[in-house]
Protein backbone atom coordinates (compact mmCIF):
# COMPACT_ATOMS: atom_id res chain seq x y z
CA UNK A 1 0.00 0.00 0.00
CA UNK A 2 3.07 2.57 0.47
CA UNK A 3 3.28 5.01 3.10
CA UNK A 4 0.55 6.30 4.14
CA UNK A 5 -0.86 9.15 6.25
CA UNK A 6 -4.04 10.79 7.09
CA UNK A 7 -4.14 13.90 9.50
CA UNK A 8 -6.37 16.54 10.06
CA UNK A 9 -5.25 20.30 11.90
CA UNK A 10 -7.69 22.63 13.30
CA UNK A 11 -10.55 20.95 12.74
CA UNK A 12 -14.22 23.15 14.03
CA UNK A 13 -17.12 21.72 12.96
CA UNK A 14 -20.40 23.49 13.79
CA UNK A 15 -24.07 21.74 13.28
CA UNK A 16 -27.40 23.62 14.08
CA UNK A 17 -25.77 27.02 14.92
CA UNK A 18 -23.83 24.39 18.14
CA UNK A 19 -20.12 23.91 17.94
CA UNK A 20 -19.33 20.50 18.38
CA UNK A 21 -15.63 20.89 18.39
CA UNK A 22 -12.92 22.92 17.44
CA UNK A 23 -9.14 22.99 17.01
CA UNK A 24 -9.24 19.36 16.88
CA UNK A 25 -5.94 17.61 15.56
CA UNK A 26 -5.17 14.14 14.89
CA UNK A 27 -2.89 11.90 12.86
CA UNK A 28 -2.75 8.17 12.23
CA UNK A 29 0.04 6.83 10.49
CA UNK A 30 0.99 3.39 8.22
CA UNK A 31 -0.59 0.44 10.48
CA UNK A 32 -2.25 2.35 13.00
CA UNK A 33 -5.85 2.60 14.73
CA UNK A 34 -6.68 5.39 16.47
CA UNK A 35 -9.30 4.96 18.66
CA UNK A 36 -12.21 8.10 19.24
CA UNK A 37 -13.58 8.08 22.71
CA UNK A 38 -15.72 10.66 24.37
CA UNK A 39 -19.56 10.54 25.89
CA UNK A 40 -22.25 10.57 23.79
CA UNK A 41 -23.31 12.97 21.73
CA UNK A 42 -19.43 14.42 21.87
CA UNK A 43 -19.05 14.32 18.66
CA UNK A 44 -17.37 11.21 17.83
CA UNK A 45 -19.85 10.48 14.75
CA UNK A 46 -19.59 13.87 13.58
CA UNK A 47 -15.69 13.64 13.48
CA UNK A 48 -16.12 10.45 10.95
CA UNK A 49 -17.92 11.64 9.09
CA UNK A 50 -16.03 15.00 8.13
CA UNK A 51 -13.09 12.49 8.03
CA UNK A 52 -15.14 11.00 5.29
CA UNK A 53 -15.96 14.16 3.66
CA UNK A 54 -19.68 13.90 4.00
CA UNK A 55 -19.34 17.02 6.38
CA UNK A 56 -17.27 20.15 5.77
CA UNK A 57 -15.30 21.61 8.38
CA UNK A 58 -15.95 25.11 9.73
CA UNK A 59 -11.96 25.50 9.22
CA UNK A 60 -9.13 23.41 9.35
CA UNK A 61 -8.58 21.01 6.58
CA UNK A 62 -7.44 17.10 6.03
CA UNK A 63 -4.49 15.54 4.26
CA UNK A 64 -3.81 12.70 3.38
CA UNK A 65 -0.19 11.91 2.81
CA UNK A 66 0.61 15.50 3.47
CA UNK A 67 -2.13 16.62 0.57
CA UNK A 68 -5.57 18.22 1.27
CA UNK A 69 -7.77 15.40 0.68
CA UNK A 70 -9.94 18.59 -1.26
CA UNK A 71 -7.44 18.34 -4.15
CA UNK A 72 -8.48 15.35 -5.28
CA UNK A 73 -11.31 14.67 -3.74
CA UNK A 74 -12.63 11.45 -5.84
CA UNK A 75 -9.26 9.70 -5.46
CA UNK A 76 -9.58 9.89 -1.76
CA UNK A 77 -13.18 8.28 -1.85
CA UNK A 78 -11.68 5.87 -3.44
CA UNK A 79 -9.54 5.20 -0.52
CA UNK A 80 -11.35 5.30 2.43
CA UNK A 81 -14.30 2.66 3.54
CA UNK A 82 -17.23 3.86 5.86
CA UNK A 83 -19.14 2.07 8.33
CA UNK A 84 -21.84 4.27 10.06
CA UNK A 85 -24.59 3.43 12.30
CA UNK A 86 -26.92 2.63 9.30
CA UNK A 87 -26.74 -0.59 7.78
CA UNK A 88 -27.14 0.26 4.16
CA UNK A 89 -28.56 -2.77 3.46
CA UNK A 90 -31.67 -3.59 0.71
CA UNK A 91 -33.23 -6.04 2.68
CA UNK A 92 -34.61 -7.09 -1.13
CA UNK A 93 -31.14 -8.62 -2.19
CA UNK A 94 -29.40 -11.55 -0.93
CA UNK A 95 -26.44 -11.15 1.27
CA UNK A 96 -23.95 -11.98 -1.24
CA UNK A 97 -25.43 -9.39 -3.31
CA UNK A 98 -25.66 -6.53 -0.94
CA UNK A 99 -21.45 -7.32 -0.39
CA UNK A 100 -21.39 -7.28 -4.55
CA UNK A 101 -22.60 -4.45 -5.20
CA UNK A 102 -21.21 -2.39 -2.57
CA UNK A 103 -17.72 -3.97 -3.98
CA UNK A 104 -18.53 -2.93 -7.12
CA UNK A 105 -19.21 0.37 -6.38
CA UNK A 106 -15.84 0.77 -5.23
CA UNK A 107 -14.60 0.62 -8.50
CA UNK A 108 -11.70 -1.63 -7.32
CA UNK A 109 -10.45 -4.08 -9.66
CA UNK A 110 -12.55 -7.22 -9.98
CA UNK A 111 -9.42 -9.34 -9.60
CA UNK A 112 -8.64 -7.19 -6.36
CA UNK A 113 -12.20 -7.97 -4.74
CA UNK A 114 -13.01 -10.96 -2.24
CA UNK A 115 -17.18 -10.91 -1.56
CA UNK A 116 -16.21 -14.92 -0.22
CA UNK A 117 -13.73 -14.41 1.68
CA UNK A 118 -15.67 -11.38 3.21
CA UNK A 119 -18.63 -13.27 4.26
CA UNK A 120 -16.11 -16.28 5.56
CA UNK A 121 -14.07 -13.96 8.20
CA UNK A 122 -17.67 -12.38 9.03
CA UNK A 123 -19.11 -15.94 9.02
CA UNK A 124 -21.94 -14.90 6.72
CA UNK A 125 -20.94 -17.75 3.77
CA UNK A 126 -23.85 -20.09 4.96
CA UNK A 127 -26.31 -17.35 4.58
CA UNK A 128 -24.54 -15.95 1.08
CA UNK A 129 -27.91 -16.40 -0.64
CA UNK A 130 -30.59 -15.43 2.04
CA UNK A 131 -32.67 -12.32 1.48
CA UNK A 132 -31.28 -9.64 3.97
CA UNK A 133 -34.88 -8.63 4.93
CA UNK A 134 -34.29 -12.05 7.66
CA UNK A 135 -30.94 -11.12 8.87
CA UNK A 136 -31.06 -10.27 12.61
CA UNK A 137 -29.33 -6.87 14.15
CA UNK A 138 -25.83 -8.35 14.84
CA UNK A 139 -26.03 -10.25 11.47
CA UNK A 140 -26.84 -7.12 9.74
CA UNK A 141 -23.99 -5.35 11.25
CA UNK A 142 -22.00 -8.42 10.30
CA UNK A 143 -22.90 -7.73 6.51
CA UNK A 144 -22.43 -3.77 6.79
CA UNK A 145 -18.59 -4.97 8.20
CA UNK A 146 -18.10 -7.53 5.54
CA UNK A 147 -17.84 -4.64 2.86
CA UNK A 148 -14.18 -3.50 4.66
CA UNK A 149 -12.72 -6.82 3.16
CA UNK A 150 -15.22 -7.21 0.17
CA UNK A 151 -12.70 -4.57 -1.91
CA UNK A 152 -9.30 -3.44 -0.02
CA UNK A 153 -8.80 0.40 0.55
CA UNK A 154 -5.91 1.90 2.97
CA UNK A 155 -8.46 3.63 5.14
CA UNK A 156 -11.33 2.41 7.69
CA UNK A 157 -13.72 4.87 9.42
CA UNK A 158 -15.77 2.78 11.82
CA UNK A 159 -18.52 4.47 13.69
CA UNK A 160 -18.69 2.08 16.79
CA UNK A 161 -18.84 -1.22 14.83
CA UNK A 162 -19.05 -3.64 17.55
CA UNK A 163 -22.16 -2.04 18.64
CA UNK A 164 -25.25 -5.55 19.00
CA UNK A 165 -21.91 -8.43 17.67
CA UNK A 166 -21.67 -10.94 19.67
CA UNK A 167 -18.32 -12.11 21.32
CA UNK A 168 -17.28 -14.22 18.22
CA UNK A 169 -18.23 -11.21 16.02
CA UNK A 170 -16.33 -8.55 17.96
CA UNK A 171 -12.98 -11.42 17.19
CA UNK A 172 -13.27 -11.38 14.23
CA UNK A 173 -14.12 -7.73 14.15
CA UNK A 174 -10.25 -7.17 16.25
CA UNK A 175 -8.74 -9.42 13.89
CA UNK A 176 -10.10 -7.68 10.33
CA UNK A 177 -8.18 -5.09 12.25
CA UNK A 178 -5.10 -6.36 13.10
CA UNK A 179 -4.77 -8.13 9.39
CA UNK A 180 -5.60 -4.98 7.76
CA UNK A 181 -3.22 -2.72 10.19
CA UNK A 182 -0.46 -5.58 8.88
CA UNK A 183 -1.07 -4.69 5.65
CA UNK A 184 -0.06 -1.05 6.27
CA UNK A 185 -3.93 -0.07 6.72
CA UNK A 186 -5.31 3.27 8.91
CA UNK A 187 -7.99 2.57 10.77
CA UNK A 188 -10.12 5.25 13.46
CA UNK A 189 -12.78 3.92 14.89
CA UNK A 190 -15.46 5.34 17.75
CA UNK A 191 -15.99 3.19 20.69
CA UNK A 192 -16.69 2.60 24.09
CA UNK A 193 -14.51 -0.43 24.72
CA UNK A 194 -12.05 -0.60 27.65
CA UNK A 195 -8.89 0.35 25.90
CA UNK A 196 -5.23 -0.15 27.64
CA UNK A 197 -3.50 3.15 28.33
CA UNK A 198 -1.01 3.14 25.52
CA UNK A 199 -3.35 2.79 22.60
CA UNK A 200 -3.31 5.73 20.56
CA UNK A 201 -6.59 7.31 22.09
CA UNK A 202 -8.52 10.53 21.27
CA UNK A 203 -10.53 12.29 23.44
CA UNK A 204 -12.85 14.32 21.67
CA UNK A 205 -14.10 15.90 25.06
CA UNK A 206 -11.10 17.71 25.37
CA UNK A 207 -11.96 19.85 22.35
CA UNK A 208 -15.22 20.00 22.97
CA UNK A 209 -14.86 22.98 25.24
CA UNK A 210 -12.25 24.69 22.80
CA UNK A 211 -15.30 27.35 21.95
CA UNK A 212 -13.02 30.22 24.08
CA UNK A 213 -10.00 29.61 21.82
CA UNK A 214 -13.05 29.82 18.49
CA UNK A 215 -14.65 33.03 20.30
CA UNK A 216 -10.91 35.01 20.21
CA UNK A 217 -10.00 34.00 16.44
CA UNK A 218 -13.55 35.61 15.22
CA UNK A 219 -12.26 38.59 17.21
CA UNK B 1 -12.80 4.34 -18.05
CA UNK B 2 -14.31 0.64 -18.29
CA UNK B 3 -14.37 0.79 -14.32
CA UNK B 4 -16.64 4.02 -14.54
CA UNK B 5 -19.28 1.92 -16.87
CA UNK B 6 -19.13 -0.78 -14.82
CA UNK B 7 -20.03 1.02 -11.70
CA UNK B 8 -23.19 2.73 -13.86
CA UNK B 9 -24.06 -0.60 -15.27
CA UNK B 10 -24.03 -2.41 -11.32
CA UNK B 11 -26.23 0.68 -10.19
CA UNK B 12 -28.48 0.33 -13.21
CA UNK B 13 -28.94 -3.56 -12.49
CA UNK B 14 -28.65 -3.42 -9.11
CA UNK B 15 -32.04 -0.82 -9.11
CA UNK B 16 -33.32 -2.82 -11.98
CA UNK B 17 -33.46 -6.11 -9.53
CA UNK B 18 -34.75 -4.15 -6.54
CA UNK B 19 -37.70 -3.06 -8.80
CA UNK B 20 -38.40 -6.33 -10.07
CA UNK B 21 -38.10 -7.97 -6.46
CA UNK B 22 -40.74 -5.11 -5.20
CA UNK B 23 -42.70 -5.59 -8.00
CA UNK B 24 -46.03 -4.39 -6.89
CA UNK B 25 -44.72 -0.74 -6.61
CA UNK B 26 -44.39 -0.46 -10.49
CA UNK B 27 -47.47 -2.15 -11.17
CA UNK B 28 -48.97 0.22 -8.90
CA UNK B 29 -47.66 3.14 -10.58
CA UNK B 30 -49.26 1.60 -14.07
CA UNK B 31 -52.46 0.41 -12.11
CA UNK B 32 -53.15 4.55 -11.12
CA UNK B 33 -52.20 5.35 -14.95
CA UNK B 34 -54.82 3.10 -16.41
CA UNK B 35 -57.64 4.01 -13.27
CA UNK B 36 -56.87 7.71 -13.95
CA UNK B 37 -57.40 7.44 -17.48
CA UNK B 38 -60.27 4.98 -16.94
CA UNK B 39 -62.53 7.52 -14.51
CA UNK B 40 -62.37 10.25 -17.46
CA UNK B 41 -64.93 8.52 -19.67
CA UNK B 42 -67.11 7.70 -16.69
CA UNK B 43 -66.77 11.71 -15.47
CA UNK B 44 -67.39 13.38 -18.64
CA UNK B 45 -69.92 10.52 -20.46
CA UNK B 46 -69.16 8.35 -23.00
CA UNK B 47 -69.60 10.76 -25.80
CA UNK B 48 -67.43 9.38 -28.34
CA UNK B 49 -66.33 13.04 -29.83
CA UNK B 50 -65.60 14.79 -26.31
CA UNK B 51 -63.23 11.78 -25.62
CA UNK B 52 -61.25 12.14 -28.86
CA UNK B 53 -60.77 15.74 -28.32
CA UNK B 54 -59.33 15.34 -24.83
CA UNK B 55 -57.96 11.90 -24.94
CA UNK B 56 -54.39 13.23 -25.62
CA UNK B 57 -54.48 16.07 -22.58
CA UNK B 58 -55.99 13.36 -20.52
CA UNK B 59 -53.07 10.68 -21.10
CA UNK B 60 -50.59 13.44 -21.11
CA UNK B 61 -52.00 14.55 -17.44
CA UNK B 62 -52.41 11.06 -16.04
CA UNK B 63 -48.58 10.04 -17.47
CA UNK B 64 -47.55 13.01 -15.64
CA UNK B 65 -49.49 12.86 -11.93
CA UNK B 66 -48.15 8.21 -12.33
CA UNK B 67 -45.02 9.65 -12.99
CA UNK B 68 -44.94 11.95 -9.60
CA UNK B 69 -46.34 9.31 -7.52
CA UNK B 70 -43.43 7.17 -8.67
CA UNK B 71 -40.75 9.62 -7.54
CA UNK B 72 -40.56 10.43 -3.93
CA UNK B 73 -38.78 6.63 -3.53
CA UNK B 74 -35.92 7.18 -5.83
CA UNK B 75 -33.96 8.39 -2.87
CA UNK B 76 -35.47 7.91 -0.30
CA UNK B 77 -34.93 4.57 0.35
CA UNK B 78 -31.09 4.86 0.60
CA UNK B 79 -31.37 7.88 2.74
CA UNK B 80 -32.99 6.22 5.32
CA UNK B 81 -30.67 2.90 5.29
CA UNK B 82 -27.29 5.17 5.38
CA UNK B 83 -27.10 3.75 1.13
CA UNK B 84 -26.82 7.21 -0.07
CA UNK B 85 -23.74 8.14 2.11
CA UNK B 86 -21.98 5.24 1.14
CA UNK B 87 -23.25 6.22 -2.95
CA UNK B 88 -21.40 10.04 -2.19
CA UNK B 89 -18.30 8.11 -0.61
CA UNK B 90 -17.59 6.17 -4.08
CA UNK B 91 -15.11 7.54 -5.78
CA UNK B 92 -17.24 7.74 -9.06
CA UNK B 93 -18.84 11.56 -9.91
CA UNK B 94 -22.24 11.56 -7.42
CA UNK B 95 -23.93 13.10 -10.98
CA UNK B 96 -23.31 10.02 -12.91
CA UNK B 97 -24.76 7.71 -10.12
CA UNK B 98 -27.49 9.95 -10.04
CA UNK B 99 -28.16 9.42 -13.41
CA UNK B 100 -28.13 6.27 -13.59
CA UNK B 101 -30.62 5.59 -10.71
CA UNK B 102 -33.03 7.82 -12.79
CA UNK B 103 -32.44 5.22 -16.06
CA UNK B 104 -33.29 2.75 -14.01
CA UNK B 105 -36.24 4.62 -12.48
CA UNK B 106 -37.54 5.65 -16.58
CA UNK B 107 -37.03 2.22 -17.03
CA UNK B 108 -39.48 0.62 -14.31
CA UNK B 109 -41.73 3.58 -14.63
CA UNK B 110 -41.55 5.86 -17.72
CA UNK B 111 -41.32 2.28 -19.90
CA UNK B 112 -44.77 0.91 -18.53
CA UNK B 113 -46.44 4.16 -18.97
CA UNK B 114 -45.32 4.34 -22.74
CA UNK B 115 -46.28 0.62 -23.36
CA UNK B 116 -50.09 0.54 -21.82
CA UNK B 117 -50.30 4.13 -23.59
CA UNK B 118 -51.69 2.64 -26.84
CA UNK B 119 -54.90 0.70 -25.01
CA UNK B 120 -55.91 4.09 -23.06
CA UNK B 121 -55.63 5.78 -26.61
CA UNK B 122 -58.14 3.21 -27.74
CA UNK B 123 -60.41 3.26 -24.50
CA UNK B 124 -60.60 7.19 -25.06
CA UNK B 125 -61.46 6.56 -29.01
CA UNK B 126 -58.01 8.38 -30.17
CA UNK B 127 -57.90 8.77 -33.95
CA UNK B 128 -55.17 6.01 -35.83
CA UNK B 129 -53.17 9.03 -36.74
CA UNK B 130 -52.37 10.12 -33.56
CA UNK B 131 -51.24 6.87 -31.78
CA UNK B 132 -47.21 7.02 -33.90
CA UNK B 133 -47.24 10.52 -32.10
CA UNK B 134 -48.46 10.04 -29.21
CA UNK B 135 -45.73 7.16 -28.62
CA UNK B 136 -42.94 9.03 -29.96
CA UNK B 137 -43.93 12.03 -27.63
CA UNK B 138 -44.20 9.94 -24.38
CA UNK B 139 -40.92 8.71 -25.57
CA UNK B 140 -39.32 12.04 -25.64
CA UNK B 141 -41.16 13.22 -22.49
CA UNK B 142 -40.95 10.72 -19.91
CA UNK B 143 -37.40 10.08 -19.08
CA UNK B 144 -37.84 14.30 -18.77
CA UNK B 145 -40.39 13.69 -16.58
CA UNK B 146 -38.00 11.25 -14.57
CA UNK B 147 -34.84 14.03 -14.52
CA UNK B 148 -36.81 16.59 -13.26
CA UNK B 149 -38.39 14.22 -10.53
CA UNK B 150 -35.01 13.34 -9.10
CA UNK B 151 -34.57 17.17 -8.13
CA UNK B 152 -37.51 17.00 -6.50
CA UNK B 153 -36.79 13.22 -5.10
CA UNK B 154 -33.47 15.11 -3.75
CA UNK B 155 -34.78 17.86 -2.05
CA UNK B 156 -37.69 16.69 -0.17
CA UNK B 157 -34.89 13.92 2.03
CA UNK B 158 -35.77 14.34 5.17
CA UNK B 159 -39.11 16.83 4.93
CA UNK B 160 -42.35 16.51 6.34
CA UNK B 161 -45.16 15.43 3.99
CA UNK B 162 -42.35 15.01 1.36
CA UNK B 163 -45.35 13.18 -0.75
CA UNK B 164 -47.18 16.72 -1.07
CA UNK B 165 -43.95 18.87 -0.66
CA UNK B 166 -42.68 16.47 -3.94
CA UNK B 167 -45.41 17.75 -6.10
CA UNK B 168 -45.96 21.38 -5.56
CA UNK B 169 -41.94 21.43 -6.10
CA UNK B 170 -42.27 19.69 -9.64
CA UNK B 171 -45.94 19.98 -11.05
CA UNK B 172 -44.72 23.21 -12.55
CA UNK B 173 -41.66 22.23 -14.23
CA UNK B 174 -43.38 19.30 -16.16
CA UNK B 175 -45.85 21.96 -17.38
CA UNK B 176 -43.60 22.98 -20.39
CA UNK B 177 -43.31 18.67 -21.37
CA UNK B 178 -47.41 18.75 -21.22
CA UNK B 179 -47.78 21.32 -23.94
CA UNK B 180 -45.59 20.57 -26.56
CA UNK B 181 -46.41 16.60 -25.76
CA UNK B 182 -50.02 17.25 -26.02
CA UNK B 183 -49.84 19.59 -28.94
CA UNK B 184 -47.57 17.58 -30.84
CA UNK B 185 -50.07 14.35 -30.71
CA UNK B 186 -52.75 17.32 -31.46
CA UNK B 187 -51.65 18.49 -34.32
CA UNK B 188 -51.10 14.89 -35.74
CA UNK B 189 -54.69 14.25 -35.06
CA UNK B 190 -55.75 17.41 -37.34
CA UNK B 191 -52.97 16.59 -39.76
CA UNK B 192 -50.70 19.33 -38.79
CA UNK B 193 -46.60 18.61 -38.65
CA UNK B 194 -45.72 17.87 -35.83
CA UNK B 195 -41.95 17.59 -35.89
CA UNK B 196 -41.68 21.10 -34.01
CA UNK B 197 -43.14 19.64 -31.06
CA UNK B 198 -41.17 16.75 -31.11
CA UNK B 199 -37.92 18.60 -31.37
CA UNK B 200 -39.01 20.81 -28.96
CA UNK B 201 -39.61 18.00 -26.78
CA UNK B 202 -36.25 16.53 -27.70
CA UNK B 203 -34.36 19.86 -26.58
CA UNK B 204 -35.85 19.52 -23.20
CA UNK B 205 -35.19 15.96 -22.65
CA UNK B 206 -31.35 17.03 -23.93
CA UNK B 207 -31.85 20.01 -21.43
CA UNK B 208 -32.96 18.17 -18.76
CA UNK B 209 -29.96 15.52 -19.29
CA UNK B 210 -27.53 17.83 -18.96
CA UNK B 211 -29.05 19.78 -15.77
CA UNK B 212 -31.05 17.63 -13.95
CA UNK B 213 -28.27 15.29 -12.33
CA UNK B 214 -25.73 18.15 -11.60
CA UNK B 215 -28.98 19.95 -9.39
CA UNK B 216 -30.34 16.42 -8.07
CA UNK B 217 -26.52 15.33 -6.61
CA UNK B 218 -26.16 18.75 -4.99
CA UNK B 219 -29.50 18.60 -2.99
CA UNK B 220 -28.19 15.37 -2.16
CA UNK B 221 -24.85 16.04 -0.69
CA UNK B 222 -27.04 18.88 1.04
CA UNK B 223 -29.25 16.12 2.10
CA UNK B 224 -26.26 13.73 3.57
CA UNK B 225 -25.01 16.56 5.94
Amino acid sequence: MGMADFSGNDLTCIRGERVVFAKLAFSIGEGEVLYLRGPNGSGKSTLLRLMAGLLRPVSGELRWNGESTKEDAETFRGLLHYVGHQDAIKTALTVEENVTFWAEMSGVDPEKRNVGEALEIFSLSHLASLPARFLSAGQRKRLNLARLCASPAPLWLLDEPANSLDKASVGALRSAITAHQEKGGLVAVATHEELSPDTNILDISEFTNNKSALMEDVA
Amino acid sequence: MSGFWQVFISLIQRELRLAIRHGADSMMVVMFFVLVVVLFPLGVGPEPGILTRISAGVIWVAALLSAMLSMDRLFQTDFEDGSLDLLILTPQPLELLVLAKTIAHWLTTGLPLIIVSPLLALLLNMEASGYGVMLAALALGTPTLSLIGAIGAALILGARRSGVLLSLLILPLFIPTLIFGVSAVDAALTDLPSKPQLLVLGGLLLAAFALCPWASAAALRQAAE
